[in-house]
């Protein structure tokens, strides 16, 4: 019997949250600090303000684009944890667009940029899709290992051909043509204080494509015949689609969509060009995808709680002694439990789902 | 009035101004981490000391990667604290957006100058201790070859480098001088195990003095050099004690005082801005002798060192720096 629902998108992230945190709350407990208190700081931290908020925000947007990433692939039983390096090669695009015109304005020099972050994620993501489909090259090998790749090529870029004058490896900065709108800017329009925070228009932007994804994968011939391969490859072979010309597709929408993270994190916030820019948000976008359960409506909200852990976590490290591994430790458990752990909740979930529903059947003839 | 109501009213008065200045100073720790024996752990002393000797508080917070530079720096700000040290040269543009956002905190940068009116910019003169610490090592050195191990490769670095070169042929026109560097990204800072690889490479073409001007990578250039033998310098904290015997002396770079006295100025009421510079003449830089080396450092070549160190306060020795013109005469 399948789940309800609910269960299965609802209750279940919501077991395995609660799980994780009274585990977190245990190794907290265990470097002697107080868990209530700590749970406080990052509660507080995250939704306690508009400065929080802000920033929850805005790791979320991050998180949106590296968890529909993941999330379109896997409908195809493709598994890409490349996103890491598409979104730095994502960056790549973003800064050569951003550095090579002096934009006059952002709403020029935004779709430009989308274009730039999305074709160099997506031709990042294409050589691991090619290799899988025509070479049987497993994908999980090939997206990590081009993880490592695209690091070495930014940092090689970054101290050669795009270092601007100066000691640190960085590029120079963006022309002021390419700020994007702030929320604090936005919010100001209308009258309500806002503080100061990174978290600007590609927000919506991000919100826009969880809409475009459910579209495509929901409403369209292409999404409908991403997920029959996904579901079985001999059967859609049967129905006539052709296994590369999928797996090149979605790799290469997941690729662009990692890419476009960059908009939010070096269009958005350090504009210009950093080191290590992506932040581990292609690899966040993972355990997004699987809480989300692949659903654009899932990632969404799961993006905003990853969101709240990382700027949570933040302030913990800040108001505490709480050391910086620590906060890592607690994130980590949260992916574990909703992610790899997740079967451990859902077998006694659905027992007790299936016992609740036999025994409905069983009282109405005795009534 | 009696003079008791004049001391109280005067008591009164600072405990008031103490209060209207009643902000925390706050130290954002770099890359590298708080205990790399090196810049940053120097830097953490400082505050310590300030913290031990006023009974003061402050906030601290570690750096956790490049891209947060900028949410760290203003989450200080936002919270309120006054100065704001930031230490190294890395945070140099992040800071030339944030200081004009909070015109009213003081921020102070070390390693790097930032034209902005509330951003003290500390530099220190490093080639001049660096060929202090390159005299001692080319008199110590008996194979005529000293060499040098840089973190990453930045100009900054590059001058600790010349500096150190300039010194040894002050003392050693023919002496061989071999410069390597870790990396090209901030991750020079914090590879031990390469650095312990360059000093063995190094002691294989023929040094037996190294100096290590590379954070908390220079722990591994100090351990191969005592496993191989022979003998280091340490930089940025005195680092003598690390491998007793070995160590030959350390290149000191008082980061420590520059925090410690940041903060006090700050607590006072107001941190000048501008830039300060610290150098031989204000023990800015200097060279370590202490128990754990005062047998490997001889009387004369301490007087040959006190020699130099007058002549060049006194102007009488120039020491190229190597930032000014990107190049070295010597290397």
């Amino acid at each position: 019997m399948n789940l309800p629902k609910w269960a299965d998108v609802v209750l279940i992230p919501l077991i395995n949250l609660l799980l994780a945190l009274f585990v977190s709350g245990l190794v907290v407990l265990l470097i002697g600090e107080d868990p209530v208190n700590a749970m406080k700081i990052m509660v507080n931290g995250a939704v306690g303000s508009t400065y929080g908020w802000g920033y929850t925000l805005f790791y979320a947007t991050n998180f949106i684009f590296t968890g529909l990433a993941v999330a379109v692939a896997f409908h195809a039983r493709l598994f890409n944890i490349g996103g890491e390096g598409q979104a730095q090669l994502g960056s790549l695009g973003v800064a050569l667009v951003c550095l090579a015109l002096p934009w006059p304005h952002w709403t020029l020099a935004l779709p430009a940029a989308m274009v730039g972050g999305a074709l160099f994620g997506a031709a990042w993501a294409a050589i691991p899709a090619y290799l899988q489909a025509r070479r049987g090259s497993h994908i999980v090998i090939t997206t990590i290992m081009f993880n490592f790749i695209a690091s070495a090529l930014l940092v090689y870029l970054l101290v050669g051909a795009l270092k601007a004058p100066g000691m640190a490896p960085e590029s120079a900065r963006f022309p002021e043509g390419t700020f994007l709108p702030n929320a604090r800017d936005v919010f100001a329009m209308v009258g309500i204080p806002f503080a100061r925070s990174p978290l600007n228009i590609s927000f919506l932007v991000g919100l826009i494509g969880c809409f475009l994804v459910w579209l495509l994968l929901w409403r369209s011939r292409l999404g409908y015949e991403i997920r029959a391969y996904g579901h079985s490859e001999p059967a859609a072979k049967y129905a006539g689609i052709a296994p590369f010309r999928i797996i090149m597709i979605t790799m290469l929408i997941s690729g662009g969509l990692s890419g476009l993270m960059a908009i939010n994190a070096v269009m958005g916030e350090q504009q210009r060009l950093l080191q290590d820019n992506v932040l581990g948000a292609g690899f966040v976008g993972i355990a997004v995808a699987l809480m989300g359960r692949s659903h654009p409506v899932g990632v969404l909200l799961a993006a905003i709680l990853f969101g709240a852990l990382y700027q949570g976590g933040a302030e913990l490290e800040f108001e505490t002694s709480v050391p910086r591994e620590m906060v890592l430790v607690i994130q980590a458990l949260v992916i574990l439990f909703t992610g790899a752990l997740d079967n451990m909740v859902r077998g006694p979930v659905t027992t007790a789902f299936l016992r609740y529903g036999r025994r409905r059947p069983r009282a109405e003839p005795a009534e | 009035m009696t003079l008791l109501q004049k001391f109280l009213g005067a008591s009164a008065a600072l405990a008031l101004s103490a209060g209207a200045a009643l902000a925390e100073p706050g130290l954002i720790i770099d890359l590298g981490g708080k205990f790399d024996k090196s810049f940053n752990e120097s830097a953490y002393n400082g505050a310590q000391q300030w913290v031990k000797d006023t009974g003061g508080e402050y906030m601290e917070t570690e750096l956790s990667s490049e891209a947060q530079r900028e949410q760290t720096m203003r989450r200080m700000a936002e919270r309120g604290a006054n100065p704001i040290v930031v230490l190294g040269f890395a945070n140099a543009s992040t800071l030339e957006k944030v200081a004009p956002d909070y015109p009213d905190t003081k921020f102070a940068i070390v390693d790097m100058v930032v034209d902005q009116p509330n951003v003290q910019s500390i530099v220190f003169t490093e080639h001049t201790g660096s060929y202090l610490v390159g005299m001692i090592a080319a008199m110590a050195s008996k194979t005529g070859t000293v060499s040098f191990v840089g973190g990453m490769d930045v100009p900054l670095i590059r001058k600790f480098a010349c500096g150190y070169a300039q010194g040894a042929k002050a003392v050693n026109p023919d002496i061989k001088v071999i410069e390597n560097m870790t990396g090209t990204t901030p991750a020079a800072w914090n590879d031990p195990v390469k650095g312990a690889e360059l000093t063995k490479a190094q002691i294989s073409q023929g040094s037996d003095v190294v100096f290590a001007a590379a954070g908390g990578t220079g722990v591994g250039v100090l351990q191969a050099a005592a496993d191989e033998g022979v003998m280091s310098i340490g930089v940025d904290s005195n680092q003598n004690y690390m491998h007793p015997g070995s160590v030959l002396t350390s290149m000191v770079k008082r980061v420590d005082n520059a925090v410690y006295t940041v903060f006090n100025t700050g607590a006072e009421g107001d941190l000048p801005t501008g830039v300060v510079t610290m150098g031989l003449d204000n023990d800015g830089v200097g060279y370590a002798v202490d128990d754990n080396n005062k047998d490997l450092i001889t009387e004369e070549m301490k007087t040959k060192v006190e020699e130099a160190k007058a002549k060049i306060i006194s102007g009488e020795i120039e020491v190229h720096d190597y930032t000014t013109d990107d190049s070295c005469p010597v290397m």
